[in-house]
């Protein structure tokens, strides 16, 4: 049986105590919530801690609430199977609820965390492996190498960001609570991540999802499509975040956002660009979706090669668009065809 | 186990609840659920598989909901009722579930068989009538190698459909050694 | 003849598992749930190399660590092993050289798993890195430092094969059409969800193994062997299974390991693989590159079959030599091919060794042949359904290999599949598509692992005062060998199954059964109980009759009664007069191997049929197939319980699309790419399309009630069946397993630039196969049974 490493267990009594908790040793104390990350990693040895700090029974990190000017309130201890079955997100943000709950498989969605899964480590399959298959291909630089085995010129890390929540939570303009142990921060989620697959996360490592914060204003429609391999248990191979703000025909703003395409969400800047404006329709969608796949780089570290990965992204980008708001038919040609 | 090299470890009293019975172990704070469970507590009815959340087969149930007791601590459900296999009949009857599952054949090894009945019972608690379609999701965090799922899913709708009629049948199960 | 006489009263009825009940309950006491006081744990130390030389071992460090109780290393255990005689090349630490990466070198037993895994690192392995071998075409290249094994050759060959049959060049030179396919089928593995487990407990010089294998028998035997024990002093309790597949049919390094260390330390000492390990010790599903050239006359009559296979067995033999055989053995059983010529060839690799998986060696070129004729069926304007039907075996007929095929359900499975799915009317539009294949598998080797002329089964049944028990060496892996056992002697003495007590798998307890593998339980376990338990019948019967004073074959047994009597009453008058009633049962199957050199693989006393059709919608723009529905039509003989026969058949479907689809066992720098649940792909309740059975019986004359296998056979046909409905959906060929979305889309792309629209290899390698040794086919005489 793989078995936890030793470690003392902490149970603070606010999400500040817990900061200060692991602003002691920040070097060796982990946050744990759900636990669906951290402890197969720690069991697999590509984390270490000799203290953890349990956030997951706080009051202050549970609920989904009301928040200022219409927003929605998502306690970062809420799990994902509560997300995804909220009657207010469901209704509301559908593209936040289908994304947390396309995560993993059921009982991870049970224990897994909203702050969790913002914050869920990178992923490659040259790190995410047991001990002794990583000692026995040399360790990767994210965890005790000197070099990326993905691609062993670079000087960087690549691996893959694979948050399904993330990309929605960035397309909505979610803005995420950070606690500290001298009190709050307010993040937008798009300035939580850094490209750097080791380096991801640009919170604190002892600061502490408290809550994430959706705008909801009306009528605004969004939608996640995620591409795996099977129906359930896998990560995305490609993931798409769209969030729709129309008037009419006329499209107000287009927020894109991309999973599983390089080590943090990548937002489709030039597709968000070329929408905003345009008429919400079957050419727009289908320029709109090559554009946003053009950024794509996916390495061949992730779940099939990187020839099918980046042909599906533009595919995922695609029936996003169209699941977050239905698009008037017109006669196109030569829409199908692989590549 | 606690021995003379664990020891090294945080050790502590976990106080949980199972099967609605109040049961105590001295265990190391590292130490799952699943590994409490079966190694302190001796209810080796819960399997596993991979340990790392990616088969299902450790699955019990904490307040009624599906966990893997493989990532779970003990020390955090403390105070929570937890359901393991052993716990799902009453005395000697069978559970509605146990039962399906023995009468369509949903059991070959029965290695899955333990995650795959309480993920089930959930989804019945919550669902009483649900379609074929929620039930191949709500068990799609379970892996099976030996049915192909076909009869699982069989089984579970015939409880669903039993408990929705009142056609439970009486006595023993038709046929089958205990 | 067995199963005449009247009325089946059990037999044939779809009643529940006999061990199903302790199942649910979370009764069933599995390998890693057996609990001895004072057990210690075990690990084993493994090469992270995949090629070296072990210079030196240091496990002094390990040894001082409190809590530790032993280290071992290949010194303590010299003597090789292996399944079959031919390949002893396994130790269960390897002294002298690692042959791939998760090959044992050392193991620790100590307090806790917490401690003996620490221990690992405290032993130090000096490694000479030698050149690793990770590919067919590689190890066929001369080695850059040394051969993996110091046998076989030229090069990384482990075992080359030519057998030829009746005149091929002949066959070819009168063909009307003649074509040449190549096919690959990568390798994938088991993945039973229990991980391989075992204890061993050692006192006053016997020790007792319980684990978790399908081959008690054969561990025994492995453990006598390397212990250094008679037989008698080692017990081997094979634990009820949590999923075999074939992946636990190997005696295995923790298996022995425990044993060694528990007579070391005086106590228990047990041993639990990772699921990473899982994936080290495999034995899985052998890759295979194929090559399949057909000739037949322009009305679809095949005249001739070349077929060429090259196997990567990764580093040890296993039963490599048995499946290399495989890859040619049961083309003949589906088609009347008057001329078949068969090379193979096995090499070494530094990979994790492969073996038998369900269908073992047979699915790969069943993959293969299927293709190649709906290939021919195109190139012909043949309907595929009718060019296969125009060469299916006939019952009661001898194959051009001298396999004698009896009851044979090709016809009516394939009438059932066609007719179910509307196959030949089905939409024709693109995306969509549907394909057809058919398959054949053993009714158990007709020939044991070792040589011997003992029986393959033997049983025992006693009736006393206190009920019926049945004494079998059968290990129900699962798939309800139990349950099939204990039904078939209710049926003779007239009871319920759940009335009969089952003792098996345990080697002090129970007569001698080769174990659950070939698909050979329900017709030789089977046969074996059935005569036990018509021997132990007579006996009450006589008893019976002569206190009712009537002739024995007056008195009828049946629903709990013997004669006037009730089964109990019946019971005590016979051990009134007997004693304990006793009666022993036993299955040698009939010498059925041809007369040739390479004739023990193949023969079976019975072969299953299946015929399977597999409708799909596939996206040309992301190459995704997603099954719709799936029919299978499987000759099972008989069904003696047919909820459990259509139980396998969905199983095997499963197991069959996950191959088909996504489950590939492949390596990356030297090592197994992904040894998890996660990345190894095996299909969720939300990838399984509904599975339309039809249980075709035959009644095979030497079948227990005319029963044939089920287990493996129905996998076969599907993986075909698949790749076949791709291409009557897209267009396109992928000409290997698995059938992957980018696969998919690499086809369409290479028809859209012009090329043929397949995907799939290119060339096949030189192989210096030998002169292939030329058999007579059997002459009209023999040619039918």
């Amino acid at each position: 049986m793989l078995r936890l490493p030793r470690f003392s267990y902490r149970r603070p009594a606010s999400a500040r105590e817990a900061a200060a908790m692991v602003a002691e040793d920040p070097e060796q104390t982990l946050l744990l919530a759900g636990g669906t990350d951290l402890l197969p990693k720690l069991k697999r040895r590509q984390l270490a801690a000799r203290v953890l700090v349990d956030v997951r029974h706080l009051a202050e990190l549970a609920g989904i609430r009301p928040g200022p000017a219409g927003a929605v309130e998502v306690g970062g201890g809420v799990t994902l199977a509560a997300a995804a079955g909220d009657r207010t997100l469901v209704g509301a943000l559908p593209g936040y609820a289908t994304a947390a709950g396309q995560v993993s498989s059921p009982p991870l969605r049970e224990a897994g965390t909203i702050g969790g899964n913002l914050c869920v480590d990178t992923r490659c399959n040259y790190y995410d492996m047991g001990e002794e298959w990583r000692r026995a291909i040399g360790y990767c630089l994210k965890k005790d190498g000197v070099q990326c085995l993905v691609a062993p010129g670079s000087s960087r890390c690549w691996a893959v960001s694979s948050s399904d929540t993330a990309p929605m939570a960035i397309a909505l303009q979610g803005v995420v609570v950070l606690v500290g142990p001298d009190g709050e921060r307010e993040l937008p989620v798009a300035d939580l991540y850094r490209d750097d697959g080791i380096d991801y996360l640009a919170k604190r490592p002892h600061e502490v999802v408290a809550r994430l914060r959706l705008p909801a204003p009306p009528g605004r429609r969004s939608a996640y499509v995620k591409l795996r391999r099977r129906g359930s248990i896998d990560f995305p191979i490609a993931g798409a975040a769209v969030a729709l703000d129309l008037d009419g025909p006329a499209i107000v703003s287009a927020r894109i956002v991309l999973s599983a395409v390089g080590s943090s969400p990548v937002e489709a800047v030039a597709a968000e660009a070329f929408l905003t404006g345009r008429r919400w329709d079957e050419e727009t969608v289908l320029e709109g979706a090559r554009l946003a796949a053009g950024p794509a780089k996916p390495l061949d570290n992730a779940d099939g090669s990187h020839f099918w990965r980046k042909r599906m992204v533009r595919v995922v980008v695609e029936q996003a668009l169209r699941a977050a708001a239905p698009v008037p038919a017109v006669s196109v040609a030569g829409t199908a065809g692989a590549t | 186990m606690v021995n003379e090299t664990a020891t090294a470890g945080e050790v502590r009293v976990v106080r949980l609840r199972v099967n609605g019975e109040l049961r105590s172990a001295l265990a190391p704070v590292h130490a799952t659920l699943l590994e409490v469970l079966r190694e302190q507590l001796g209810l080796t009815g819960t399997k596993h598989g991979c340990e790392l959340g990616e088969c299902g087969a450790c699955t019990v149930l904490v307040d009624g909901r599906p966990q893997l007791s493989c990532l779970a601590l003990p020390v955090q459900v403390e105070g929570r009722e937890i359901t393991t296999i052993e716990g799902m009949a009453v005395g000697p009857d069978l559970h509605p579930l146990q039962r399906s599952f023995v009468e369509t054949g949903a059991v070959q090894c029965g290695y899955c068989t333990p995650g795959m009945l309480l993920t089930a019972a959930a989804l019945l608690e919550e669902q009483p009538h649900p379609s074929r379609a929620e039930v191949e999701a709500a068990l799609a965090g379970n892996l099976c190698r030996c049915t192909g799922y076909v009869k699982i899913v069989d089984a579970v709708l015939l409880a669903a459909d039993r408990a929705g009629t009142g056609r439970m049948p009486d006595g023993p199960v038709d046929g089958a050694g205990a | 003849m067995p199963g005449g006489g009247g009325e089946l009263q059990v037999v044939g009825r779809p009643l529940p598992k006999v061990d199903a009940v302790a199942k649910v309950t979370g009764r069933t006491v599995y390998a890693d749930d057996v609990v001895l006081p004072r057990t210690l744990h075990c690990k084993l130390l493994r090469s992270p190399h995949p090629h070296a030389r072990v210079l030196a071992i240091d496990a002094d460090g390990a040894r001082r660590l409190p809590g530790v109780h032993a280290v071992i290393t290949g010194a303590d255990l010299p003597v090789a092993y292996g399944i079959l005689p031919v390949t002893q090349d396994e130790h269960a630490l390897e002294p002298s050289k690692v042959r791939f990466v998760g090959d044992p070198v050392a193991a620790v037993a100590a307090v806790d798993e917490e401690t003996a895994q620490a221990a690992l690192d405290h032993i130090v392995v000096e490694y000479e890195v030698l050149g690793p071998v990770m590919s067919i075409e590689a190890a066929l290249r001369a080695p850059v430092d040394e051969p993996i094994q110091d046998y076989g050759g030229p090069a990384n060959i482990h075992k080359l094969v030519g057998l030829e049959f009746g005149d091929v060049d002949e066959g070819f030179a009168r063909a009307e059409v003649v074509r040449e396919d190549l096919f690959f089928y990568e390798g994938n593995t088991h993945l039973p969800i229990e991980q391989h487990a075992s204890t061993a407990a050692a006192v006053d010089g016997r020790v007792t193994l319980w684990s978790s294998t399908q081959t008690p028998h054969y561990v025994h035997r492995a453990l006598s062997r390397v212990l250094g024990l008679p037989m008698a002093q080692i017990r081997v309790i094979a634990t009820p299974h949590g999923g075999g597949f074939g992946g636990k049919s190997d005696p295995f390094a923790h298996e022995i390991v425990v044993c060694k260390l528990a007579m070391m330390t005086g106590r228990p000492v047990r041993c639990t693989l990772t699921r990473e390990e899982v994936f080290y010790a495999h034995r899985g599903r052998h890759p295979v590159l194929m090559s399949v050239r057909l000739g037949a006359t322009r009305d679809g009559a095949i005249t001739a079959l070349h077929m060429r296979t090259a196997l990567d067995g990764g580093a040890y033999g296993s039963y490599g030599v048995a499946s290399t055989f495989y890859t040619g053995a049961l083309q003949t059983t589906t088609y009347a091919i008057p001329a078949y010529r068969f090379e193979g060839c096995r090499v070494f690799t530094n990979k994790a060794p492969c073996g038998p998986k369900r269908g073992h060696g047979t699915p790969q070129p069943r993959f293969a042949l299927e293709l190649a004729l709906d290939k021919l069926a195109e190139d012909l304007g043949m309907d595929p359904v009718s060019l296969r039907q125009r060469n299916f075996t006939r019952p009661f007929t001898r194959t051009v290999n001298w396999l004698r095929i009896t009851s044979c359900g090709l016809e009516e499975c394939t009438r059932r599949v066609v007719e179910a799915s509307s196959y030949h009317t089905r939409p024709r539009r693109p995306g969509h598509g549907m394909g057809f294949a058919v398959s054949s598998y053993l009714s158990g080797a007709g020939t044991a692992i070792y040589w011997n002329r003992m029986p393959h089964s033997e049983c025992q049944v006693t009736i006393d005062r206190g009920g019926v028990t049945v004494f079998s060496g059968a290990t129900d892996i699962g798939q309800g060998s139990d349950s099939v056992l204990a039904t078939i002697v209710a049926e003779e003495l007239g009871l319920q199954p759940g009335a009969i007590r089952l003792v098996t798998a345990d080697t002090d307890l129970t007569p001698v059964d080769l174990g659950s593998y070939s698909s050979r339980v329900t017709f030789m376990a089977g046969n074996a109980v059935l005569q036990a338990a018509r021997r132990a019948r007579a006996l009450l019967v006589e008893a019976v009759a002569a206190a009712m004073g009537c002739a024995p074959q007056e008195v009828v047994v049946a629903q709990g009664r013997v004669g006037d009597r009730s089964f109990e009453a019946a019971a005590a008058l016979a051990e009134e007069r007997l004693g304990v009633v006793s009666a022993s049962g036993s299955y040698t199957p009939p010498d059925l191997t041809g007369p040739y050199k390479g004739a023990g693989v193949g023969p079976s006393p019975a072969y299953s049929y299946s015929a399977a059709v597999v409708e799909v919608e596939a996206d040309p723009r992301t190459g995704v197939v997603a099954v719709q529905r799936v029919w299978l039509a499987h000759d099972v003989g008989r069904a003696i319980n047919p909820q459990l026969v259509v139980g396998q058949v969905e199983g095997g479907v499963y197991m069959a699309l996950g191959e088909a689809l996504l489950e590939e066992q492949v390596y990356r720098k030297g090592l197994h790419k992904w040894p998890s649940m996660l990345e190894y792909k095996s299909l969720t309740a939300l990838d399984m399309p509904p599975i339309e059975t039809f249980l075709v019986e035959t009644l095979d004359p030497e079948g227990p009630y005319g029963a044939k296998e089920a287990g493996q056979g129905p996998l076969l046909p599907v993986v075909p069946a698949l790749a076949s409905a791709v291409h009557d959906a897209l267009g396109v060929w992928v000409d290997e397993v698995p059938v992957t979305p980018e696969k998919v889309l690499r086809a369409l792309t290479d028809r859209a630039r012009g090329g043929a629209g397949r995907v799939g290899p290119r060339t096949f390698p030189a192989i210096p196969y030998p002169a292939c040794i030329k058999v007579a086919p059997p002459d009209a005489a023999t040619a039918t049974v």
